[in-house]
């Protein structure tokens, strides 16, 4: 595997560790580990250093729905200027073109079902070549972007063996 | 009434390990990094496997040697890690863990008064092993020095008429020590000429950081001389499903499984099935673990480094084995102070073997959140000294 590949390994679960703990780990000069991440950066492989939050165990309210939106693709442009007139609405937090039963995945995120609602009825549904969409909110997360949520890990080995 | 306890069981001392784990359980808050087994669960395709085999109602028997297809399945890893082929029906069969097919290899091999040769520090089970079977151990001392390699030379100076076995315990626990080919190929020169054979127990063989593991039963004529132990509690994380194999000459397979089926009947099927896919779909799972493990045993040994305390770098398994002479304590001494001041476990050298005197096993086989905490332990206590 190459430091490339090794160092994205860790920094995706890890994005806190520091250059000097990720030259360790892999058993690398700690200048190179920075030029990587550097470079990394700059080609725009790493995209962010962003927190899982899982909100849903503070007091503050949020709302998440999936959104399966059929869409007409526009001659010359395909499905990318759609996917960018709505990927550039705040609340929506991501966007996939997929392939199957409709064009756009659109995850929202609001303070209320109510302001989701609004958006998919007011912003989404009155795009000209958005054809339907179907509202799909989101319950209960029980394991996001590979961390399990709904429990902590427990060591239940014996303490001591050969 | 009469003594009703044997004698031969008696005499055999009970593994270091055991009295340390009492002392440890007595300690509240204690952290270990102390435990031989793996920190991940057994992956899920492989739990499940097995969860579906109790659905379908396999909760019978199998044949004496295992599931054929299981055996198949050992025979093709075998022959795409090692290029070694063994004919599954004849030369391979499965145990309950590695340590069946150790007990058994030294029960089928040994009449009264063999000498087997056990290099230490090694695993517990050896030496007792072959004192149950009516051997005579001779312990080979390994050496820092060597980096704990076992060398030809050592192996010639033990060697005695009476000499049958030499027992392979690499990669090591509790050392880390790995054989590379070099190595192998002088140990097995001395074993044709001495007319030897090798029980090469490589159940950490999945476990290693600086290239592919070789097997001794890849060198010219020593298939034929060889007994190979593997399992799947080390490499796919499955250590409670207590499964292992033996390969090896099938006249020597043959006696090891009249005594597996009178002793053991057949290996848990839930765990044969799971097993099956361990090897077909595991190959990733094993990859990631091995990365992890690697990622720890540098941060241990950059550690160690930067806390004074001397360690010669492990490629294999997942411990370090660093040497705490320069503090002038016995092992012992410093792994019961270390826990009763810092409440840190650690397993004394000696358990594997007197010549363990001076160092202790740390285990990686823990999150590396877990590593920070146990060393900062470690630190205050060095510092202390």
């Amino acid at each position: 595997m190459s430091t490339r590949e090794e160092i994205l390994n860790i920094i995706e679960k890890n994005s806190r560790i520091d250059v000097h703990e990720l030259s360790v780990l892999l058993g690398a000069e700690e200048i190179l580990v920075a030029n990587e991440l550097r470079s990394l950066e700059e080609e725009g492989i790493i995209c962010g250093y962003h927190t899982m939050v899982d909100w849903s165990k503070t007091s503050i309210e949020k709302v998440n729905a999936l959104i399966e939106v059929k869409v007409t693709p526009q001659r010359g442009l395909g499905f990318d200027s759609i996917a960018e007139r709505i990927y550039k609405y705040p609340e929506v937090t991501s966007v996939y073109l997929m392939s199957g039963g409709f064009d756009l995945m659109v995850i929202i995120e609001g303070k209320t079902l109510q302001e989701v609602a609004g958006f998919v009825s007011n912003k989404l549904s009155t795009l000209d070549t958005v054809l339907s969409t179907a509202t799909h909110f989101i319950l209960k997360k029980y394991k996001d972007h590979g961390t399990i949520l709904t429990k902590k890990y427990e060591d239940t080995r014996e303490i001591v063996s050969p | 009434m009469r003594n009703p306890i044997g004698k031969k069981v008696v005499d055999i001392k009970p593994s270091g390990i055991r009295k340390f784990f009492d002392i440890v359980l007595e300690t509240e808050g204690a952290i270990s990094l102390g435990v031989g087994e793996p920190d991940f669960d057994t992956p899920w395709h492989i739990r499940d496997e097995g969860i579906y085999s109790l659905e379908k109602g396999r909760t019978f028997y199998t044949s004496n040697s295992g599931l054929k297809e299981l055996r198949t399945e050992v025979s093709n890893y075998i022959k795409r890690t090692q290029g070694v082929t063994y004919d599954p029906l004849k030369e391979i069969f499965i145990t309950v863990g590695g340590s069946e097919a150790i007990d058994l290899a030294l029960r089928a091999m040994i009449d009264e008064g063999d000498e087997v040769l056990i290099p230490q520090p090694s695993y517990v089970s050896y030496e007792p092993c072959a004192i149950l079977a009516d051997a005579v151990p001779v312990i080979i001392e390994l050496k820092e020095e060597n980096d704990f390699r076992l060398t030809a030379q050592e192996v010639l100076e033990k060697v005695t008429d009476k000499t049958k076995i030499l027992v392979l315990p690499f990669p090591n626990n509790p050392t880390g020590a790995i054989m590379e080919k070099k190595d192998l190929e002088e140990i097995a020169k001395v074993v044709i000429e001495k007319d030897l054979y090798v029980i090469s127990d490589e159940i950490y063989g999945e476990l290693t950081y600086s290239g592919k593991h070789i097997s001794i039963v890849s060198l010219p004529g020593m298939k034929e001389r060889t007994i190979l132990i593997n399992g799947f509690s080390k490499a796919y994380a499955m250590t409670g499903w207590r499964l292992g194999y033996a390969c090896g000459p099938a006249k020597i397979m043959e006696q090891m499984i009249k005594i597996h089926q009178f002793a053991i009947m057949c290996a848990p099927t839930t765990s044969q099935y799971a097993a099956v896919e361990a090897l077909k779909n595991g190959d990733d799972d094993v990859a990631m673990m091995r990365e992890q493990y690697n990622h720890r045993r540098r941060y241990l040994l950059n550690e160690f480094e930067r806390i004074g305390l001397p360690c010669f770098e492990p490629y294999g398994a997942f411990y370090v084995f660093p040497c705490i002479k320069k503090f002038g304590m016995s092992s012992d001494e410093f792994c019961t102070r270390l826990l009763k001041e810092e409440k840190l476990a650690v397993v004394p050298g000696t358990a594997f073997g007197d010549c363990g005197e001076g160092y202790i096993r740390v285990s990686y086989a823990y999150s590396l959140e877990n590593l920070k905490a146990a060393m900062e332990r470690l630190e205050r206590f060095i510092s202390k000294l």
